[in-house]
């Protein structure tokens, strides 16, 4: 039945958004973690998402063609160039004096926050609505 | 002169269904709102809804004559899904405008209440009338 499927569509939504948010925040939890070689300095890390096929989970022969919600294909570290900073005073500060901190980008991240979030909701949205739906179903005929 | 439940509710069963076909594909696009490359899609609620009452009406699925046979594909929803045009593409491939969809969502959770309204006051309608009150 379509209404159920939205539950799952709307799940997956959530969680791949709730995904997203967790990168922002270990990507933001981490801008300023220094080290001392480009090899161990944290990159920054963001999910793909990518379409969940009906062909995978044919649940209903009605459906066929139609996408069931989005799936984290995985989580990409980001190869942007690292900073070195020249900080000869660090405790983390290699031979020539360089420190690398992380590739990333806070305001950049602040925006993915706002847009994760916002997606977040939205689907919380259409998840009441698919309830609502629903429950009026449930009370046919009384 | 016996009751037809068939013909007592009219279209309104199939445009229910309909209805929850398209919330479930409109749901599909809002999730898929910032996936790269995502075309997002609508059902033709018009042609749906007449595929739907004719397969209700003359159904077109296959003759199953011995345990063997399949059932086979009916006409199915996916004739009469269609790539929306997109007023602001998105550059990364996305077609999905967040407002158009919750728009078309709300809308069609609203004809989605109205049918079953209908729908519903059909079922009281018939109530009475076998109650004779």
């Amino acid at each position: 039945m379509s209404l159920t499927n939205i539950f799952d569509i709307a799940g997956s939504a959530m969680n791949a958004q709730s995904i997203r948010l967790n990168t922002t925040a270990s990507n933001l939890a981490n801008a300023d973690a220094a080290a001392s070689s480009s090899e161990a300095t944290y990159r920054g890390r963001h999910p793909v998402f990518t379409a969940l096929n009906n062909d995978i989970l044919d649940l209903d022969a009605n459906n066929n063609g139609t996408n069931i919600g989005v799936k984290v294909l995985g989580i990409v570290e980001s190869d942007a160039p690292l900073q070195p900073r020249y900080e000869p005073g660090h405790p983390l500060a290699d031979a020539e004096g360089y420190v690398f901190y992380p590739n990333v980008n806070p305001v950049e991240e602040m925006a993915n926050m706002i847009s994760a979030s916002r997606s977040f909701q939205m689907n919380v949205e259409v998840m009441n609505s698919a309830k609502q739906m629903m429950q009026r179903v449930l009370t046919l005929g009384q | 002169m016996a009751i037809n439940f068939e013909k007592a509710l009219g279209i309104h069963e199939q445009a229910l269904r309909v209805r929850g076909q398209r919330a479930q594909v409109l749901a599909n696009n809002l999730a898929n709102a910032d996936t790269p490359g995502f075309k997002a899609r609508d059902i033709d609620f018009k042609s749906a809804l007449q595929g739907q009452s004719q397969l209700s009406v003359g159904s077109t699925s296959m003759k199953t004559t011995s345990s063997g046979h399949m059932a086979g594909q009916t006409l199915s929803s996916d004739n009469n899904m269609m790539y929306r045009t997109p007023t602001q593409p998105s550059i990364d491939g996305n077609t999905v405008e967040e407002q158009v969809e919750h728009a078309q969502f709300m809308e069609n959770g609203l004809a989605f209440q109205a049918s079953f309204t209908f729908l519903n006051s059909k079922f009281t309608g018939l109530m009475s009338a076998i109650r004779g009150e």
